[in-house]
């Protein structure tokens, strides 16, 4: 078969996403898209234009060669093309499946401009799910060992990428999580549904067939200090603690029982297994037949609500309080949202909980909203309409609304800088903090953002790094 | 895995725990907690540290089983493990020289407070502890207690042991009695921590209690802790978990301390009902093999 023109590639439709049908799956926890069949697979690869100046790669965060994987799942080298991405990515299963790519690679993607970016997202997953479920996941050949010991503080998405890195370029790294679970926000906050708990373990385990060391139940602060790692042998250190301290709204009644933040809702649903209580220990507010509202327009809302939906809700709402445009949501997470039956309430802000004698939250006092001039994030401000306020019953709410930073690091090293948000203050070309070989990225350095960006520092950081163990006088 | 180094009942339901943990060992300071896990399936469950041991690497934790895990946590025997101990966890409690110092502890909380009244001691306080108990056969730690504190009085509830009625009317007669009290620390239930609270409050004598919410990471992450304080949401695990008795919210407290009752109470029943199953099935077992 001759290769296709230019035209013919135009004309093949972006091949849709297999998924569980929307009523259906709302009331399971299992995952909604199914993956690209081979078939399909090919097909999306044809849609390709194999660029000579490829932009998408510009679009990546940590750099994957996109053309180059593409060609390959055109040929039906499927494991080939699973190796090309692991070059420049450590979790591909999880990138293909929770990155924003509508926002990055996709957007960048030249077929975009007149039709549906190719679907790069979807081929990543395919091909990693490819590799993982025939052969297993093959790991990448390593450098030979430096003697070089890293301390990474952290095992969520940044915190993995750098280890990746770190451990292929010859050094040892050993990585200290607080929680009983390695994976940071991809175990505690993203759902089973969005991102089954068995692909972020599977890609784990091949960091550690690579020999990186994980040490749970470490509070780096607490258990150790950051002068005690430097103490104890470790050479440099890699801050990627995310950002985990919630904010509250700060709004009268946020204490009643039922009012979750996020993290709570979803540590408690993801981490704990409180969806399956009482096989696990672990309770959760019983959502059934009830009406619980999500504060929040981001992909945690989305998750929150989505997670609230399938423990049972009657009616589960998303309540923001500017207007669909601005939400930070993933455009696919709106969508399979709304198909699942979550109802949006935008242009709406809560002013009080109210709650009963005992404590529980039974309803909400809302203000209409409208939007006004553009604020300092480029958004249009949302103003409060006057005599606009009704109350409406709620049994649980969660509020979504982001983080600050986690104080446990501040606290226990001083010697660093941070901003007057907590957030610790690097050099973004290499994320060297003001500490002598100690680094830092991710949301405790960014603030609230997404798992590649945080992906995409700890790559920097894990050249940094290397660069700094690589010269004649580090610790 | 933390291997249970001796494991003995104090009381009916309370139970000493030495676990192995050496870096919690060397790092522990008075008023810190760990977060312990039995299993795959557990909940994670914030106690506070009782003791502990530098040189043999080992933290004492003294667990009321209350609940189905506190009580799972109880059926753990000497050479058990623990499948995750976590820690030092919070703020160390504040200790210096005020003078005298009252150390007040109500049930399980005499464990609790244990350590702190040692450091009180250590840090040259005139000691008193008053150790609080429903009745004699739950009085804990005396023997211990005893060594520490320059004054022990024990208060049982019914009058079956030592001085009789409420840890707060020992301290009222001591107050009463023209003792010059410069600090007072309360751990116990919530009523007791409280009723505390009240008795120093018109001496204005400073008083800290130890709050004991509804955990789930104990590092910040998840707010679930969250409590009042001045008319401030703190979130005890990070904040605390000592703060001014006089400042707390105790009945906001109670009332998010509630949040899981019914939850507790279907796990409760199934578990029981599973140990119900087992004994049948040991027991038919049994008849058979007869």
């Amino acid at each position: 078969m001759p290769p296709l023109t230019k035209k013919e590639r135009m004309q093949i439709p972006r091949q849709p996403m297999p998924e569980q049908a929307p009523l259906e799956r709302n009331k399971n926890f299992l995952e909604v898209n199914l993956g690209l069949t081979e078939e399909l697979a090919r097909m999306e690869a044809q849609r390709c234009l194999q660029c000579p100046k490829p932009v998408c790669v510009d679009g990546c965060p940590v750099g994957v060669q996109i053309r180059d994987f593409i060609q390959l799942v055109s040929e039906g080298d499927f494991l080939g093309a699973a190796a090309k991405i692991k070059h420049d990515n450590a979790l591909p299963a999880v990138c293909g499946r929770v990155c924003p790519q509508e926002e990055q690679c996709e957007a960048k993607c030249v077929v975009g401009v007149k039709h549906d970016p190719v679907a790069i997202g979807r081929l990543e997953r395919f091909v990693s799910d490819y590799e993982r479920e025939t052969i297993g996941i093959r790991t990448p050949a390593i450098k030979p060992k430096t003697g070089k010991k890293v301390a990474v503080i952290g095992s969520g998405p940044a915190g993995l990428s750098c280890a990746g890195d770190l451990i292929q370029l010859g050094h040892d790294v050993t990585v200290f999580e607080a929680l009983h679970e390695v994976g940071g926000v991809l175990i505690y906050g993203i759902p089973e549904f969005r991102l089954p708990k068995s692909i972020v373990k599977a890609e784990v385990d091949a960091l550690k067939t690579l020999g990186v060391e994980f040490q749970t139940n470490a509070v780096i602060g607490f258990t150790d200090t950051i002068d005690e790692l430097f103490e104890s042998g470790y050479n440099a250190v890699f801050i990627a603690v995310g950002a985990g301290l919630p904010y509250f709204m700060n709004i009268p009644g946020e204490n009643y029982n039922g009012v979750y933040s996020a993290n709570e809702f979803l540590t408690r649903v993801n981490l704990m297994k409180a969806y399956k209580f009482p096989e696990y220990d672990t309770p959760v507010f019983d959502c059934k037949d009830k009406n619980v509202a999500v504060f929040g327009g981001g992909n945690t809302a989305m998750d929150a609500v989505r997670t609230a939906k399938r423990l049972g809700a009657k009616n589960a709402y998303i309540m923001y309080r500017r207007s669909e445009k601005e939400m930070p949501a993933r455009l696919e997470e709106v969508h399979h949202a709304k198909q699942e039956g979550i109802e949006f309430v935008f242009l709406t802000n809560p002013l009080e909980f109210l709650g009963d004698e005992n404590g529980w939250l039974r309803s909400v006092k809302l203000q209409k909203m409208k939007l006004g001039e553009p604020d300092a994030s480029g958004r249009r401000r949302p103003v409060p309409i006057p005599n606009s306020e009704y109350v409406t019953e709620l049994d649980m709410a969660v509020v979504a609304i982001g983080n600050g930073s986690n104080p446990i690091i501040q606290k226990t090293t001083p010697d660093l800088s941070y901003n007057k948000w907590g957030n610790i203050i690097v050099d973004e070309a290499t994320m060297k903090t003001s500490k002598e070989g100690v680094f830092a990225g991710g949301d405790i350095v960014s603030g609230g953002a997404t798992v590649i960006l945080a992906m995409g520092a700890g790559r920097t950081a894990a050249k940094a790094i290397d660069n700094y163990l690589n010269s004649t006088n580090h610790r | 895995m933390n291997k249970i180094i001796s494991a003995e009942f104090l009381a009916a339901d309370i139970k000493r725990f030495v676990i192995e943990a050496p870096k919690i060992a060397a790092k522990r300071k008075a008023g810190q907690f760990v977060i312990v896990r039995i299993d795959e399936k557990g909940e994670r469950i914030p106690l506070t540290i009782a003791d502990s041991n530098k040189d043999q690497g080992t933290i004492t934790i003294i667990v009321q089983g209350i609940g189905k895990t506190t009580k799972e946590i109880n059926s753990h025997k000497t050479g058990d493990f623990f499948l995750d101990v976590v820690g030092p966890l919070g703020k160390p409690s504040h200790i210096e020289n005020f003078g005298t110092a009252v150390s007040i502890g109500g049930g399980v909380g005499t464990a609790i407070a244990f350590p702190t009244a040692v450091a009180l001691k250590e840090a040259g306080n005139h000691t008193i502890v008053i150790n609080g108990a429903r009745n004699k056969d739950l009085v804990i730690l005396e023997e211990e207690l005893k060594n520490v504190s320059d004054e022990l009085y024990i208060t049982t509830d019914d009058g079956s042991y030592g001085y009789h009625g409420f840890v707060t009317q020992k301290l009222q007669e001591l107050i009463d009695s023209g003792r010059k009290i410069d600090f007072v620390l309360a751990i116990g239930p919530i009523p007791m921590m409280k009723a505390v609270a009240n008795t120093t409050r018109p001496y204005g004598i400073k008083t800290v209690v130890s709050l004991n919410p509804v955990m789930v990471d104990g590092t910040g992450m998840c707010g679930g802790c969250r409590a009042t304080v001045d008319n401030k949401t703190v979130f005890v695990c990070v904040d605390g978990p000592e703060f001014d008795a006089h400042l707390v919210d105790f009945e906001l407290l109670t009332k998010r301390n509630r949040t899981y009752n019914q939850n507790e109470k279907v796990a409760l029943e199934s578990h029981l009902c599973t140990i119900d199953k087992a004994f049948f099935e040991a027991v038919k077992t049994e008849t058979i093999h007869q």
